[in-house]
């Protein structure tokens, strides 16, 4: 006889996801989806869609952060993101300009809430500079700022700073790197 | 303060609910055993965010599964007639029946045996910690474990 352990079945898995949904114990929901930028890894609380990663960041480590700065009932549940996949979907094959979700901005602070907030209002396929941003949010100074808080988006593509580029023609930084900017913004202009 | 961080739950749950779901198969049979593994699932995420110290998650889930055991059992000594009949739509393979007859048989086995049993192999503990959890001598729970295991092979032989 040996210590055996039992296999936890796909359906039992998912009736306990099902049931701490039900029992408002699920503090947020994670998922992941493909896309032509890569994997996201997509995470949303009860308020709505809370943080995005690209296989860039590493999984473990943005899990440990929203675990330590939201809660760690943190649960692989693919339903509650349906929406968000849905709407990426169509974002990425080009048939979605604007989204229409809820977002829970637990993971910013208020300086780049503003920042983002005024971000998510750049139309789509149209851009911004970091000195633009700057001045609409009434700090017009605060250009470097602005590019920290865009830097640290925790819901790149939906908050669409890769709409923010450097005057000039540069198309500036980007939190996934400067390849997806571009792929993005080519997706824009068609 | 917490002396460790805490994982996600989905990673307690990956690393550990089978072990759970083994000890609770043992413990409280299989037809019991997934209704009780929701129980000790659930009341362990309720708990998770007020845990102080999450050095050993695998004991508190198992800490949570016995208090679970000891309800089920209640439930079980007020039903009129026991459950004896496997669930008729089940198919299960050759190794299914070979594990449900050996659970059988650890069922049957006296009480301080059938618990060192099932804390030493479907919950993968030490004899220290099954000692703790039988409130015994780490000698008496190898003693119970090895009484246990003589009968189950003489069952079975």
């Amino acid at each position: 006889m040996t210590a055996d352990t039992a296999t936890v079945d796909e359906a039992l898995a998912s009736r306990f996801v099902e049931r701490a949904e039900a029992g408002g114990l699920l503090d947020v929901a994670v998922t992941t989806m493909d896309s032509p930028i890569g994997t996201l890894l997509l995470m949303a609380t009860r308020r709505g869609l809370v943080r995005i990663a690209f296989e860039s960041e590493n999984r473990d480590d943005v899990l440990a952060e929203v675990a330590t700065q939201l809660s760690p009932r943190i649960l692989e549940a693919p339903r509650r993101l349906d929406p968000v996949r849905r709407e990426l979907d169509s974002y990425f094959n080009g048939d979605l300009r604007d989204f229409d979700l809820d977002l829970d901005w637990s993971l910013v602070g208020p300086f780049a809430q503003r920042v983002l907030r005024r971000t998510a209002r750049i139309p789509y396929g149209s851009v911004a500079s970091y000195g633009d941003v700057a001045h609409e949010i009434g700090s017009p100074r605060a250009a470097r700022a602005v590019g920290n808080a865009l830097g640290s988006n925790p819901i790149p593509v939906v908050v669409p700073c890769h709409r923010v580029v450097r005057t000039g023609g540069n198309i500036g930084g980007y939190g996934g790197g400067l390849p997806r900017k571009r792929w993005l913004l080519d997706l824009e202009t068609g | 303060m917490r002396s460790t961080q805490l994982p996600p739950f989905q990673r307690v749950f990956d690393e550990h609910s089978g072990a759970v779901l083994s000890f609770l198969r043992g413990a409280v049979g299989p037809a019991d055993a997934e209704d009780c593994f929701q129980e000790t699932m659930l009341s362990a995420l309720r708990a998770y965010p007020r845990l102080v110290d999450g050095s050993n998650l695998r004991g508190w889930l198992f800490t949570i599964a016995r208090r679970k055991v000891i309800d089920a059992r209640r439930a079980l000594a007020r039903r009129p007639t026991p459950v004896a009949d496997p669930d008729p739509g089940a198919a299960p393979g050759d190794q299914a029946i070979i594990d449900e007859g050996l659970w059988d048989d650890v069922r049957r086995l006296p009480v301080k045996q059938r618990r060192a049993v099932v804390l030493r192999f479907a919950g993968d503990r030490s004899y220290p910690e099954i000692a703790e959890a039988m409130s015994t001598t780490q000698d008496s729970a190898r003693q119970s474990v090895h009484e246990g295991l003589k009968k189950l092979r003489r069952d079975r032989a």
